[in-house]
């Protein structure tokens, strides 16, 4: 199966966006899910999630796979040039590493802790 | 085309020297980033979730401004733009608060072969999803 014609453009778009990569983010962590467990682990209502996952859809990043009365959907890796994918993870990474970094500076207990070095 | 950087900043509710110390000492690195972590002014060494080590040369350790590392690059071996990716935190104190930058380089640089690049995204994408889950853990503590 050869992969769909998909611009570097459209692709970006798709990774571009913090809340779409924490949808790549779960799928790649479970394999295959489907929109309503998504939903449950992400701060974002259903609808949020499947406009989310039709603009991956598009750029040929994920896959759905219908089961019954449910679609489970799938990440395509073969989609995802390396660079691209190696440089979403890398952004989706700081954006938590920069949120625990606050989390952790603004908590009290740090502050509790302040001492001389 | 490929961006060869990613930037990324955040305002933190907390002086900057706290920021600081949360961002260069390892105790709270080990919070945010690695399972395990050695690091002083010159190097650094850390390990994560997947049992990955990744060695850190220093470039600029200057508190409580700036702070740059070039990782990623082979045990033992210097770093260098074709071998390494470049690190690079600002802070910047403003009314109380700090402002944290980041700016990681170097990936239209390095000479990689396909393989290491992949082997670096599917490293780094085991790493996130643990980081994730890390954080839904930390979020409750934090919001007390």
């Amino acid at each position: 199966m050869s992969p769909r014609a998909v611009s570097e453009e459209t692709l970006l778009e798709a990774v571009g966006d913090t809340s779409r990569r924490q949808v790549l983010d779960l799928l790649l962590a479970h394999g295959e899910i489907t929109p309503t467990a998504l939903a449950a682990e992400l701060p974002f209502t259903r609808q949020a999630v499947a406009k989310h996952l039709a603009v991956l859809d598009r750029a040929g990043l994920v896959a759905g796979t219908r089961q019954g009365r449910e679609v489970r959907y799938s990440v395509r890796p073969e989609h995802l040039d390396v660079a691209i994918r190696a440089m979403a993870r890398v952004a989706a990474r700081w954006d938590a590493r920069l949120e625990a970094i606050k989390r952790i500076s603004e908590s009290r207990s740090v502050a509790r802790k302040k001492k001389p070095v | 085309m490929v961006p060869s950087q990613i930037e990324k900043e955040i305002l933190i509710d907390a002086p900057i020297d706290d920021v600081w110390r949360v961002l260069t000492e390892p105790e709270h690195i080990k919070q945010w980033f690695a399972r395990e972590c050695e690091l002083d002014a010159r190097a650094g060494r850390l390990t994560f979730e997947s049992g990955q080590t990744y060695y850190l040369t220093v470039e600029a350790f200057e508190p409580p401004h700036r702070f740059a590392y070039r990782w990623l690059h082979e045990k033992g071996t210097t770093a260098r733009p074709e071998n390494s990716m470049l690190v690079e935190f600002t802070l910047q104190a403003e009314k109380g608060h700090t402002r944290l930058r980041v700016v990681e380089s170097g990936f239209d640089q390095v000479d990689w072969s396909d393989e290491t690049k992949a082997k670096y995204a599917e490293d780094h994408s085991q790493g996130w999803g643990v980081l994730i889950a890390h954080l839904r853990d930390y979020a409750p503590n934090a919001a007390r």
